[in-house]
């Protein structure tokens, strides 16, 4: 009993655990100097050695006329690298604290029903996008980070780590506005990061896959997606699930009883595979 | 399409308006080493580990309702000063450089050596009314408090001719010495502080190139690169100054 619900929710615990355990280590290292991760998700320093900077932050700071130091683009070559070439969108889903914020809102959506009742889509999926863009032109008109000093992911993730001051506003903001307005309206529809992570993440090798045979078309996956518009190949095809989009947070996963859907390495070399 | 440009443009407006009423902070201190404000805003990538550093939670990281930039460090000395570590902490851990550490370490042998005295935090600035050293009281707490005694605040003797037998001793700040730490701030005893720091943009005025110490050889150098092309016309340049000034017609004029 207790292993299966475990097993129902695997990636779920996996991804809190690592989402707090992150938040953890930088509330640890600037409270009691424990210093794993020091720095906050902009810019931090890993077992005080290696740098690790949001490379979406950078390339604002360039818009922005910024010539920066070593530290900060080495760290945001690493992260790039690891997310385009490994991770995928996985940011999105096992790092960012906003997550958890939109996951809760998300799910009390479907408890109270909110997704049964119909209304008008007001918001396209490719808004992000624009944003995204819109962010790097206004960096250069300002000459400052133009979404850095905005965006409630670093505001509540500051919050947490530095103190919260006003940002829990803007965190309730977007928490009222997942579950009135918009469903997936934050991570899926307007953040610029999500939105970066989704075109420097598109030839990720970690990806789920799906086993058309195995499909009897249920369509729990789609249900408890953040990204339906990914799923499109369900109970049609087998394959990798190969849009940036996917956050690569396994809820289809865990919550096909069928043995559909699976993690896996996108086969590059045998086609046929 | 056309709808989804005018929104964008719409966004972006609503949005460049917060951030220039955002960055607009002009009272704000920065940590030591900080370049100048527009390039400190250009560089800071706000992730908080110079305050992390700091071993007297000096420095802080705004928050959404402190009115200054969100996410960038700051302190504010009445509460806690800039303790002026020699080791500057604070400083080798910015990822960016938008705090330089060539800014604040001297050369010194062919050997970079960090040397906080070099920083350039603010200005400090006294308010002779409420200073009670101005009203003859006792007092140099500033003085003592600064780290840079008799450099950066030297007190200055004058006779008090109120009581006839007594010295005022006036604090005054050497603006080109004074690191902008504020612990003469802190260690204030008036109620508000009578001393207090200013970023320099805001506490020093600027003379131009219209004034010189023409007693002081290296000050004339300031004109090497003044533009000798300003003129200004009025009516009366189109004649001789001999003319005009014989002239009663043009001279009241205008």
């Amino acid at each position: 009993m207790i292993t299966n619900i475990f097993k129902k929710y695997r990636f779920l615990l996996l991804r809190r655990v690592s989402q707090l355990g992150i938040l953890a280590l930088y509330f640890s290292a600037n409270a009691y100097g424990f210093k794993v991760l020091t720095g906050t998700l902009s810019s931090s320093l890993l077992f005080s050695t290696v740098p690790l900077s949001d490379p979406f932050a950078v390339m604002q700071m360039f818009a922005a006329g910024a010539v920066l130091g070593a530290d900060a683009l080495i760290g945001a070559l690493i992260v790039f690298i690891f997310y385009a070439t490994v991770g995928g969108r996985a940011f999105c889903s096992w790092v960012c604290p906003i997550n958890m914020v939109t996951d809760l809102a998300n799910w009390l959506r479907r408890v109270l029903l909110l997704d049964k009742v119909e209304r008008k889509v007001w918001l396209g999926r490719s808004v992000r996008y624009k944003v995204l863009i819109l962010s790097l032109i206004l960096s250069a008109i300002t000459g400052v980070a133009a979404f850095e000093i905005v965006s409630p992911i670093s505001m509540l993730h500051r919050g947490i780590v530095f103190g919260m001051g006003m940002g829990g506003a803007a965190v309730l903001s977007i928490f009222l506005f997942d579950l009135f307005a918009v469903k997936n309206g934050w991570c899926g529809h307007i953040c610029p990061l999500g939105a970066f992570y989704s075109l420097s993440s598109k030839v990720s090798i970690l990806r789920v896959k799906h086993n058309q045979p195995n499909c009897t078309l249920c369509m729990k996956c789609k249900d408890v997606c953040p990204e339906k518009q990914i799923l499109s190949l369900i109970g049609k095809e087998s394959g990798d699930v190969s849009s940036g989009e996917c956050t690569n947070c396994g809820r289809c996963i865990e919550v096909c009883d069928d043995d559909a859907l699976s993690f896996g390495i996108r086969n590059y070399i045998n086609k046929n595979g | 399409m056309a709808q989804s440009v005018g929104l964008s443009v719409l966004g972006g407006m609503v949005w460049t308006g917060y951030i220039e009423e955002a960055k607009s902070a002009p009272l704000i201190l920065r940590p030591p080493g900080a370049k100048s404000e527009p390039d400190f805003l250009r560089m800071c990538i706000k992730c908080g580990q110079c305050a992390e550093a700091c071993p007297y939670d000096t420095l802080r990281m705004a928050k959404p309702g402190d009115n200054k930039p969100m996410g960038t460090p700051f302190f504010i000395p009445r509460d806690v000063p800039c303790y002026m570590c020699t080791d500057i902490p604070c400083v080798p851990v910015c990822p960016t450089g938008a705090l330089d550490e060539d800014s604040v370490s001297v050369v010194t042998e062919g050997e970079k050596v960090l040397d906080i005295n070099r920083s350039k935090m603010g200005i400090a600035v006294v308010d002779e009314e409420s200073c009670i050293a101005f009203w003859g009281i006792q007092c140099d707490a500033c003085h003592r408090a600064c780290p840079l005694m008799d450099e950066a605040i030297v007190l200055e003797f004058k006779r008090n001719e109120r009581t006839g037998k007594h010295a005022f001793l006036i604090p005054k700040v050497m603006g080109d010495v004074c690191t902008g730490c504020g612990l003469c701030e802190r260690a204030c005893v008036t109620e508000k502080a009578a001393i207090f720091v200013l970023p320099h943009e805001v506490a020093q005025g600027k003379v131009g190139d219209r004034y010189i110490k023409g007693w002081d050889a290296n000050d004339e150098k300031r004109l090497n690169d003044v533009s000798t092309d300003v003129t200004t016309q009025t009516k009366r340049s189109e004649l001789a100054p001999q003319d005009y000034l014989n002239s009663e017609e043009v001279l009241f004029d205008n």
